[in-house]
């Protein structure tokens, strides 16, 4: 290897991705002829996980290194195209593979803030801050911040930042894992987690930045296959062409007449109603909910006694009896089933148009919709261009020119996924609104059944008004059944099924390895080694690394198998975090000399301090943590939600960063080097910041 | 080091590529998103533009604008003499 030149390894690379693609293409044949031959689902299920695992592992073992740079930054040879794949398999998490196409169908236009977002970020990535960061040419991000702002303390500020939003996002990684692997094979969900932990340990404990590399190219190869293929089958079906970010405008522009239709319709009309009178029956209930309950009660049981008294038929008299047995055991049952019931007012409304934007009932609620939507997409796009683990992704390329190139093909890699899921949402709409809406309860397809039997929060159908027919207004998905039945909707054998399964766990897998790497070196290189102890020996430095890796991965899975609430809250938290630390002290870092150390610690310090403000008395769940009672509107600054919070936590750390940076001495002459050296990819007589 | 009118002149090019490549990004992403709504009275192809501009149309130019600024600046690199040679 060593005498390789990089010509040849990429000539290498590419040869074994090919062969390893199709041999993968080869194994998902063959598993749908055995289908054929009668192979049972669950078995599928078996044969993907195992298979899959099996082989990161087998990367992971390839690639294992005791070597420091091989082990934090892969050696710095990852050439332009594979980083890009890499990249794309370490940003796409669970969420993104099978969660963002079902936020798009719910939301409409409102749910592209995510689209955007979190694939603009990448403009911020590509001019502001990789090819810098490659030039600086060390192992992690607080690094940076430790050289070019001096001391320990801003080092140790973008180690905790880099630690509270990577282990946030890590546990949802690892819940992801759990949900995916426990649905597909019918494992329990501790289980599934546990599985999931192993697959993840196999690939980095071992190699480091080297063997996560190679798998998340591996990763990235599955999860793509997985997603488009499905989408693609499903759009030839639909609008009779195989690229369907072209052609879904029909289907979309037959939805748009749908919507219109079934507000319209006095069925839908009917059922709306029914709902609408349930939630505000349970909404007066729960006003005094000891007296509702009592009534319910004896009304319940006068019924039964009218019916016994009158001699009823006996089926009129068996369902008063099954009334009965089914009615909430004690009051606090009944004020659960009560505060359920009233969430139903959610659904009582007409379906909101696909793509309109900023629905609001008048146009102050337009406004502040639109506001947030703005927000949003700031923030992710902030926070995409700070996240620790995406920014270390580009130390691995061979030169800052590979750098450049790779940001491109990262985003390319991701964009393939990004662009196709507004029109899978709107696929599964029209399926949905002219296939399924009007069908005879006797006729639903299998998929309704067998998903709502996994789990019934994915899908269910229930005949509110006993018409028969199937409403709009009594069908339910689930934010993740999008994604899950589209294999089904389009008709495809379960194989493909099991395939957008090794898909999903491939996208979860792929991202929790990165985040935990980078929660690791964060702790084993910039505080063991770096303020602890820099003396210590290379083989010493790994152990701690794989330690705390083990450590750390440890505490992520049991949080996770926790069922933690408010998961996603957090995850999308973590963007802000990562925006209002990390963003203005690194671009400022690189493109202001005069940015100076106090101001860079007092600007991370304070943009962190007022997201988590914000956060804190805005973000119920957060509310609850800290005791905060006070109205949330007297909170509220211009409507903006606590997700967003990073708006004001970005501007304000920039202008701490340079108010103080003007109030104290400019930084000394090594560090106005630093800036140069990593300004040009070459200087004459340059200084050298490359870690060894 | 000291550094030369060359080197300061490849710096204020970067910065003026940034720039613009910059106010492209904004305007494609917080500008069409504030009028989405005006803008999606245009429908092309079955599509309203503001909808679409928001779910493949900004995508498709920020994938393109990466690209562009990495082969500006890998060719202004050896124009100014700044570039890596093969290590």
């Amino acid at each position: 290897m060593a005498t390789q030149t990089q010509v040849q390894f990429t000539q290498s690379l590419k040869k074994y991705y090919s062969i390893y693609a199709g041999g993968f293409i080869a194994f998902v044949i063959v598993l749908a002829i055995a289908e054929q031959m009668g192979l049972r689902p669950r078995y599928i299920g078996y044969a993907f996980l195992a298979a899959t695992i099996g082989l990161y592992a087998l990367i992971g073992i390839i690639s294992r290194t005791a070597d420091v740079a091989e082990y934090y930054v892969a050696g710095r040879r990852v050439p332009a195209f594979f980083n890009g794949m890499a990249t794309g398999a370490d940003w796409m998490s669970a969420a993104s593979f099978i969660g963002m196409a079902g936020g798009l169908y719910i939301q409409g236009y409102d749910g592209l803030a995510f689209i955007m977002g979190w694939t603009g970020g990448y403009v911020l990535v590509a001019l502001f801050l990789a090819p810098y960061l490659r030039k600086f040419g060390q192992f992690t991000i607080p690094d940076f911040l430790g050289e070019r702002y001096g001391g320990h303390l801003a080092r140790s500020i973008g180690v905790f930042a880099a630690v509270l939003c990577s282990f946030t996002y890590v546990v949802a990684q690892i819940y992801g894992v759990g949900i995916i692997t426990s649905r597909f094979t019918g494992l329990e969900f501790g289980i599934g987690v546990f599985v999931g932990l192993g697959g993840i340990l196999v690939c980095s404990f071992l190699g480091g930045m080297r063997a996560v590399t190679w798998t998340q190219v591996a990763q990235y190869i599955i999860l793509i296959i997985a997603y488009l293929l499905p989408v693609v089958w499903l759009s030839v079906q639909i609008t009779h062409f195989p690229v369907p970010q072209l052609s879904y405008g029909y289907a979309l522009e037959k939805v748009t007449e749908r919507e219109k239709a079934i507000k319209d319709d006095p069925k839908e009309i009917e059922v709306r109603n029914i709902l609408k009178t349930k939630a505000t029956d349970a909404e007066a209930k729960l006003k005094d909910p000891a007296a509702a309950y009592a009534a319910d009660k004896a009304a319940a049981e006068k019924k039964l006694a009218d019916l016994k008294g009158a001699n009823a038929a006996p089926d009129q008299v068996a369902a008063a009896e099954k009334a009965l047995v089914a009615f909430p055991k004690d009051v606090d049952a009944a004020k659960a089933q009560w505060t359920k019931e009233k969430g139903l007012a959610a659904r009582a409304a007409p379906p909101r148009p696909h793509a309109e934007a900023f629905v609001g009932k008048d146009d102050a609620a337009r406004n502040t919709a639109r506001l947030n939507f703005l927000a949003l997409v700031f923030c992710l796009m902030v926070g995409t261009a700070a996240l620790p683990h995406i920014l270390m992704r580009y130390y691995t390329t061979p030169s800052v020119r590979e750098a450049r190139n790779s940001v491109g093909w990262s985003l390319f890699f991701i964009f393939l996924l990004y662009f196709t899921a507004p029109a899978l949402a709107v696929l599964v709409k029209f399926d949905v609104y002219t296939h399924l809406v009007g069908l005879n309860f006797a006729d639903l397809p299998k998929w309704v059944a067998s998903w709502a039997a996994v789990d019934p929060a994915l899908v269910s159908v229930k005949d509110l008004n006993g018409d028969g027919i199937v409403q709009l207004a009594e069908i339910v998905l689930g934010q993740d059944i999008i994604v899950l039945a589209t294999p089904e909707i389009a008709g495809l054998p379960y194989v493909v099924s099991g395939l957008v399964a090794a898909g999903g766990l491939a996208a979860a897998l792929s991202t929790a390895d990165g985040l935990l790497l980078t929660i690791a070196n964060a702790l084993s290189h910039d505080v063991y080694y770096k303020m602890i102890d820099p003396h210590a020996s290379t083989k010493r430095r790994l152990t701690i690394a794989k330690m705390l890796l083990l450590v750390v991965a440890a505490i992520a899975a049991t949080v996770a198998s926790q069922k933690p609430a408010d998961i996603l809250f957090l995850v999308s938290a973590a963007f802000s975090f990562a925006a209002a630390a990390f963003f203005p002290a690194l671009v400022l870092g690189i493109f202001w000399k005069r940015a100076s150390s106090w101001g860079a610690v007092l600007g991370m310090a304070s943009g962190l301090g007022i997201t988590f403000y914000y956060m804190a008395t805005t973000q119920p769940w957060l509310r609850g943590l800290f005791g905060v009672t006070s109205p949330v509107a007297d909170h509220m600054w211009f409507g903006i939600n606590p997700i967003s919070a990073g708006i004001f936590g970005v501007p304000l750390g920039f202008a701490v960063i340079i108010i103080v940076s003007l109030l104290t001495p400019a930084p000394d002459q090594k560090t106005q080097e630093l800036i140069e050296h990593v300004r040009y990819p070459q200087l004459r007589g340059d200084i050298d910041t490359r870690a060894a | 080091m000291q550094l030369t009118d060359r080197h300061k002149e490849y710096w204020r090019k970067n910065i003026r590529l940034t720039a613009v490549l910059l106010a492209i990004w904004f305007v494609v992403t917080y500008v069409v998103g504030f009028y989405a709504r005006e803008i999606n009275e245009i429908v092309v192809f079955g599509f309203p533009l503001g909808f679409y501009m928001g779910a493949q149309g900004a995508l498709v130019i920020y994938v393109v604008m990466i690209f562009y600024y990495a082969i500006r600046m890998n060719k202004l690199d050896k124009e100014y003499d700044v570039a890596e040679g093969d290590r």
